[in-house]
Parts: C-alpha cells; structure tokens; sequence
C-alpha cells in the first residue's frame, strides 16, 4: 500500500493541510477559515486535502489524455469548481435550516417578515452563487463558505427595509456560526456523480461564442473541445472513478503545526513548531533557500536556515501584531473592500501615502483623517502595504540580514503590493538576491509539517499507531 | 533521605540569614544603627560594614516584591503617581511600595535611610532612583560616587586611582559623619578577606557545572545562590559557611550523577545546555522556569550571576590594597564591562561549560543590560556557530510576561536544537 503523510497547519487565520507521498511530493492541498472550533476547522482541511489528493491520483491517470486533448482539461478545471460547490451547497442547505429555527427562537413580533425576506435573500444568492462556481470558477479562488455568503447576504440585506436591518444582520449572525462548526461527511463518490450531472447541464447548454479578441485562443478551442466531447470525457472518467473514490488514501503519520498546535488532538511528538515546518517546508520547494521571511495571520517570522532546511536562527514579532495579515483584514474592513482587492488597489498607486501608525487600531483613525484630507485610496494603501513591510525588514534585520536565496511565504505573500516593497526593500538592504514566491507559499508551513511526519516515522512505533488511529 | 536533609541545609541556612537581616532592618532604631540604601552592581558592602551600617537593597526589595506578587500593585501605585509606563519597573515598584508605607518584602517596615550610596554609575536610572528617593527622605546623606566604564576594556591605574580619590574625600568623611565611626581600615581588612573566601567558593560552586549532567542550574536556581554574596552577607563568616555548606551538597549531587533541582523535584534529564544572557523574569519566575525544565534544558551559566561581580577570571578582593579593591570591584561589575567583553565572558561560558545553545532574555525596562544584546548576539552566534535564541520580557511588571509568546519562542527553539543534534548524530554516525 501507498504510504501518505499529512502536515496540519493551525494558523490563526486559516488553517491548512498538505498531504505529500513518499516522495514528498504534493498531491492534496485542504484549506479552510480557522473558527473557534480548531478540531473542525482542521478536519475541514484535512477532508479537503483528501479530496484533492484523489483528484491528484484522478488527473495522473488520465495524463495522457489531458496533455493531448483540451477537453479533457477543459473538463477536469472545471469539474474541480463544480465539486466544490456541491460541498457548498449541502452547507447552504444546513444554513437555510438554521436560519428557521434561529428565526423562531427570536423575540421579534415580525418573524414571518424576517422569514420572508430570509428566503427571498437565499432564492436571490444561491443561484448567484451556483452561477460562480459552475461558470465563472470561484473554486479557484481560495473564497471561504463563510466570506461567499456573508459577502452577498450583507449586499442583499442593503436592498432590504431599514427597519429589518438588525434582525437580519442578527440571524445571520447567529446562524452561520453553528453551521461552519458542523461537520458535514460527504461521499466523494456521491459528490463526483453530482458534479457530473452538473456539468452535463452546463455543456449542454453551451452555445458557440464569437471570437471576439476578448479572450485567449486557447479558451475558445478549450470550449469547443469540450462542447463536442464532454460525453467522451465522462465515459473515460467513469471508468476510474470508482477505483480512485474507493482508493484508500493511507496517512500513515502527521504532524500539526501553525499557533493553534497546542489544541490539535495530537500526540505530543506529532506536533512541531510552526517556525521549523515553514523553514522546513521553504526549503524543499527551494532548495537554496537560506533566509525565510513568513508574514501569517498574526506573527511575522524571520528565519535562517541551513543547507539542510534547519533553522539556525529566527525572529519574530513580539507584544503586537501590527503588520500581519490580521492588520490586512482589518484595514480592508476600514476601507470596506475584500481582502483580495486590497494588492491590486495598491498597485494604482501614483506614490505611497506616509502612515504613521503601524497600530492595527490607531490606522484607522489616521486613515479616515487621510481620507478626509482627500488622499487617494491607493495611495494610502500603498503606504500601508509599505509600512508592514518596514516591520517585516526589521525583524528580518534581527536575525541576522537576508542571505541568498530568499524565501517570501504565508498567506500575506499572496498580496502584490506586499510582495512589491519586500523585493524593493530587500534589494535596497541586502542588493540582488533570488527571491522566491510560490503559489502554494500559504502551505508551506502544512508542507514542512507533512515532511516532518514523514521523517519522524521509523522513530516511535507506539506513537504511531496513535497516530493511525487519529487519523 | 540523608542527601534530601543535607541539600536542605543550606537553603535553611540562606533562609535564615535572609530573615535575620529583615528582622534587624525592622528594628534598626532600636538597635542604633544607621542605614544604607545601596544598589547591587557595585554595591561597597564591606566598607558599609565598616561603619556598623544595615544596607537595603531596593532591587531586591521589587524583585522579592514581584516573586510575592506584590510589584503590579506597586508599579500601579507609581503610575498614579505619575510615574511614566516607560520607567525602569523596579524603581517603580521601589516608590509604589514605599509610597504604601514602606513595607518590606517580608511583611516588615522597612527603616529610612541615613545614607543613600550610589556607587555604580553605569545604569543612569540609578542617579534618578536615588533623587526621587532623597525628595521623600531630605534627611539621607546622599553619598555618589562616579565610577568609570571600561570602555576600553581595562581598569587603568589612573581610573582606580581617581575612584580611590573619591572614598577618601567623600565616601568616608560623609560615612564618619553620619555613623559618628572613625574608618578602621583593618576591620575593612578583615571583611575584605572574607570576601575574598567567599568568592573562591562561588566560583567553584558555579563552575561545577562543568561537570554532564549539570549537577545544578547556573541560572534560576543561581538567582538563590548569589543571594548571600550579593545582599549584606559579602565580606562576612555567615556567607563563607554558607557556600562552605552549599558546596559540600554539590558535591554529592557530582557523585551521585544527579541533575539541578527544580521547584517539581530532581531534572531527570538533561538535554540541553544553555548560557544565558540577562536578567530573569521575576513576576511569573516559577512558570518561566518550568518552561526550560520541561524541556530538560539546564542553563550552564548566566551573565545575571555576575551582576554583583565578575569572578571569572580570578579577580578577588585583595584585603592588601583596600581602597583600591574597592575600587577595582566597582568598575569590574558585568554591566561596566564594554560590550566586546561581555562577548568574551559568554563566549569563555559556552566553551567552558560546553553549552548547546545561548538564549538571550531582553529586559524591556532595563536599558543597561538590553543595549547591544542583539549585536552580541550575532557575533556569539557567528563566531562560535551556536544556535543562539531571544526573548523578551520584564523585570518586575507582570503585564510584560506574555506566557505564549514566550513558550512558543522557546518551544520552537528547542526543537530547533534537538533538529541540529539529531543531524549532528546522523553526520557523526556517517
């Protein structure tokens, strides 16, 4: 049997799992909003990962097929978005319930009206949704279940009576809580065969696009391929899918990690600190990494590693978190955009607006004086892009400076604007060094857990077992 | 059993030569004698002596006061007094307690001072200490002496003569004056031998940590041991007995292979080596200690162990050259060394006792042991290729001990070290 190793990385953000084969390689990638409940947010993770791995061992069988025709990859991006929404769906059904009885148990005199227009929201957002998913590939896009409703809930609840506002804004409130802490067991096979219903819906419907310049080549032949000969596609697939939902996706150890460790239903020997398994995990995607720079949810690290990916020194953040992601995430509220746009709503920036506070609280204040003073909104984010990054060369200037090669990882190196000043600074500091960004740079720390598991099997047989049996 | 008795003895011991000093503070008037308030670094407890003084120590009052849990109730105290948050946190939890009516750490009224000594000018806030000190004493002679700093990295004749100029035009006249004594310069003598013995015991004591496993820890429990050296007992019997005492104990520990003692009993194994550098946090001592304990980390030796003198390299009181070992002993406390020095010193420690790792605990409130740790630090770390860790926290106040942030530094940071012997074993055995 095939042995898989799992690496969980509780952040305090997201939280993340990266499953690896015995060759370290990725093969599944699981992430997922941290919520109070720890244990669910990571086995949310987990079960994603899984999910992916088997889509991992799907797409290595029909390799073949996918490097030489369109459709099939057409049909395999695609059905990856459709899976996911029909995971989101069964949790839009849990929620719609829950509204009821939250509802209900309200003291309100118009609870039919409340109802009502509850309905009327979720009749008018979920097929917006599907629509996202199915069409328009929000799959990709790394989009929690809590952020896509909340996001076009509260837009909804705009448009709605004033007078409904707070009890609106309440229920949700109190519903979508429990629904994200539920653990909801879904069938990969179950889900696959929906998927595909699905899917058969969208081509079917598909009518032949002018080419108008708009897109790319590619997305027109992509289209055509699949149009013609998605049955083709199916009846390939149908043949595997068995085999692979079936396949039994063996973690034989794991290792948590990330600020949430010490909560993880692990043994201790199984749970390693965040700082290592970031270095560790930098490391393998590129080898020559000596310096890593990680700005998670709420601390900024530091770290210096060895040619074996062993840390020789680190830094970190102390007493504050201003210039974390977290400090992001509230300055996009400020600003009331997502946290997504913040990067490239920076990137307009015509020159960098000077913010004095690094304080998570006090930037907002001098945000809104900005505002009032009519600065410009990239300017100012711009500034504030570069004001983390002022915090982040400190620490790494702690640890001793930045040394060939450097790594740039965590959820905030997904920014652009982020990513700017960092290259900027560390050539202004350190002079030309590779920088290296990855895409998968949110899983690092998951990753480096995964290879830790990994190496520290043949050490205690007893531990595991436990292990096994946890997972 | 007989060991367990016998290692108790001298903690009994310190106990009660501890609760001797408090007792004759509280009745220092009755006793007619004078009082020396004086700081550690530095301190000129043998000459004190001299003069039939009782010496406080006001360092040691906050940090007994934050082991009792009293200093944030203090600290408080002096913020609504206008006391700035930034201020050294134990001068603020000194006034927060005298402005509370001066009550010792003990539970016993702590007497006026007659004198307020400052001998060691190394730490600026000391001077500034000891002025708010004489607004609420306008009685106390204050007593200042300027000590040089070593800054480039030697004690010259002419420094020991310019501070021996001083103890005779101001330190002993004033000290006459007050206490009605005449300076006896073979009772100085005679403390100044004692001392000396003293020291030679210390060092051997702190140097047993050669030995695998340690058979003590150099740092949370050498905070107990210097104890006597540092606070009135230097230059008597009573501290030569008690490291006599303490030593003897060791030396059981050696021959019986045992590990340091901590407060949840014997360290069973001992894993990691560590030098460390700076103070210890005093409010949650205990928790911060477990930490290492836990982890079977045994600290080795300690740069905070040297505060009330630098013994290491064979200086002693001389009882031969009175003045000028006084002297001598100002100017060759830990905090007046320069900074290439305080590098020489641990990077003789983590050879000597060969250590694992160097941690560094920066204290938020004390600018004379903070500045430059960062920078030595790196050079310990570059020259010696010893994995080195920081941490910060702070004397006295508890709102400065972040337990998490601390256990997370540490907890990564021995994992860190137990990567590196694990590769260490794999290429030997390679």
């Amino acid at each position: 049997m095939k042995k898989y190793y799992l690496g969980i990385d509780l952040g305090s953000t997201t939280s993340k799992a990266v499953i690896i084969n015995e060759q370290d390689k990725i093969i599944g990638r699981g992430i997922t909003n941290t919520r109070a409940n720890y244990k669910v947010a990571a086995d949310i993770a987990r079960e994603e990962a899984i999910y992916d791995a088997r889509f991992t061992l799907l797409t290595e069988k029909l390799k073949e097929e996918i490097d030489s025709k369109p459709e099939f990859q057409k049909y395999m991006k695609d059905i990856r978005s459709v899976f996911q929404y029909r995971q989101f769906k069964r949790r839009m059904d849990s929620l719609e319930k829950t509204f009821r009885d939250t509802v209900n148990a309200f003291h309100y005199d118009n609870k039919e009206e409340i109802l009502t227009e509850i309905n009327k929201i979720i009749e008018t957002i979920r097929p917006q949704i599907k629509n996202e998913f199915v069409n328009e590939n929000l799959g990709s896009k790394n989009q929690f279940f809590r952020d896509i409703v909340s996001e076009r809930y509260n837009a909804e609840v705009e448009k709605a009576e004033r007078t409904l506002f707070e009890p609106l804004m309440l229920a949700f409130d109190k519903s979508i809580t429990p629904v994200e802490n539920e653990m909801v067991q879904f069938n990969f096979k179950e889900l696959i065969n929906e998927s595909m219903k699905t899917l058969e819906a969208k081509y079917e419907g598909l009518i032949d696009e002018q080419e108008d310049g708009s897109k790319e080549s590619w997305y027109y032949a992509e289209l055509n391929a699949v149009k013609d000969n998605y049955k083709n596609v199916e009846y390939t697939l149908r043949e595997h899918i068995d085999e692979i939902a079936d396949q039994d996706i063996h973690i034989t150890t794991m290792v948590g990690t990330g600020y949430g460790r010490a909560l993880l239903p692990f043994p201790e020997d199984c749970i390693k600190s965040e700082i290592l398994c970031h270095a560790f995990g930098a490391h393998a995607v590129f080898p020559n990494t000596r310096t890593v720079l990680d700005i998670g949810g709420q601390d900024t690290k530091a770290i210096q590693v060895d040619s074996h990916g062993l840390v020789t020194s680190f830094h970190m953040n102390d007493r504050c978190a201003a210039g974390c992601g977290r400090y992001l995430g509230y300055i996009a509220d400020e600003f009331g955009i997502s946290l997504n746009e913040l990067g490239p709503e920076a990137m307009k920036a015509e020159k960098e607006t000077t913010i004095c506070s690094t304080c998570t609280v006090f930037a907002g204040a001098e945000v809104k004086e900005l505002l009032h003073n009519g600065e410009k909104r990239p300017n100012i984010l711009a500034g504030l892009h570069k004001a983390i990054v002022q915090r982040a060369m400190s620490l790494i200037a702690r640890s001793g400076g930045v040394r060939n090669e450097f790594t740039f990882t965590g959820g905030v190196a997904r920014n652009q604007a982020v990513l700017k000043y960092v290259k900027q600074m560390v050539t202004d500091s350190y002079g030309e060094v590779t920088m290296n960004i990855h895409t998968d740079s949110i899983f690092m720390g998951a990753l480096g857990g995964a290879m830790f598991a990994r190496r520290n099997i043949e050490v205690d047989l007893p531990t595991k077992q436990k292990s096994i049996e946890t997972a | 059993m007989a060991q367990e008795a016998q290692k108790e003895k001298s903690m009994i011991l310190q106990k009660e030569m501890i609760e001797g000093l408090f007792n004759d503070l509280a009745n220092a008037k009755e006793l007619g004698k004078k009082v020396c308030y004086t700081f550690i670094p530095g301190n000129l407890s043998e000459l004190i002596q001299t003069f039939d003084m009782l010496i406080v120590y006001p360092e040691i009052n906050a940090l007994q006061n934050a082991m009792r849990k009293k200093s944030g109730g203090y600290i408080k105290e002096a913020e609504r007094n206008a006391h700035s948050e930034d201020v050294c946190t134990y001068v603020k939890c000194d006034v927060g307690m005298m402005m509370k009516g001066n009550i010792g750490p003990t539970g016993q009224k702590l007497p006026e001072p007659d004198v307020l000594l400052l001998s060691y000018t190394g730490c600026f806030t000391f001077m500034k200490w000891f002025e708010t000190l004489k607004r609420e004493y306008p009685n106390a002679t204050v007593i200042m002496v300027h000590t040089p700093y070593q800054e480039n990295a030697e004690i010259t004749p002419e420094m020991t003569q310019y501070m021996v100029k001083q103890f005779k035009e101001e330190v002993i006249p004033k000290m006459e004056e007050v206490t009605g004594i005449k300076y006896d310069e073979a009772k100085l003598k005679r403390h100044l031998k004692l001392s000396a013995e003293a020291e030679d015991w210390i060092t051997k004591i702190f140097d047993t940590t050669k030995h695998k496993p340690s058979p003590i820890d150099a740092y949370f429990a050498g905070v107990y041991y210097i104890g006597p050296i540092n606070i009135g007992f230097r230059g008597t019997q009573k501290a030569v007995d008690y490291y006599k005492e303490l030593y003897k104990e060791i030396q059981i520990r050696i021959e019986k292979g045992l590990g340091p003692i901590t407060p949840e009993g014997e360290m069973k194994e001992e894993k990691y080596r560590l030098v460390v550098e700076g103070p210890p946090n005093w409010t949650s001592f205990r928790e911060f200690w477990k930490i290492f304990y836990d982890m079977g980390a045994v600290i080795v030796a300690s740069s905070y162990t040297k505060v009330g003198g630098v013994y290491d390299y064979g200086w002693r009181h001389n009882p031969d050259r009175p003045l000028e070992t006084l002297a001598e002993y100002c100017m060759n406390c830990y905090t007046n060394m320069n900074i290439p020095q305080r590098i020489e010193l641990l990077k003789k420690c983590i050879v000597d006792y060969k250590a694992d790792g160097y941690v560094t605990n920066s204290i938020k409130s004390c600018n004379s042991f903070s500045a430059g740790q960062l920078g030595m630090m790196r050079e310990i770390e570059d020259s010696l290729e010893v994995p080195v860790g920081f941490i910060e926290s702070d004397l006295v106040d508890p709102r400065y001990f972040s337990y998490s942030n601390i256990k997370n530094r540490l907890e990564s940071y021995f994992q860190m070290l137990e990567q590196r012997k694990k590769m260490e074993k794999e290429t030997a055995a390679v």
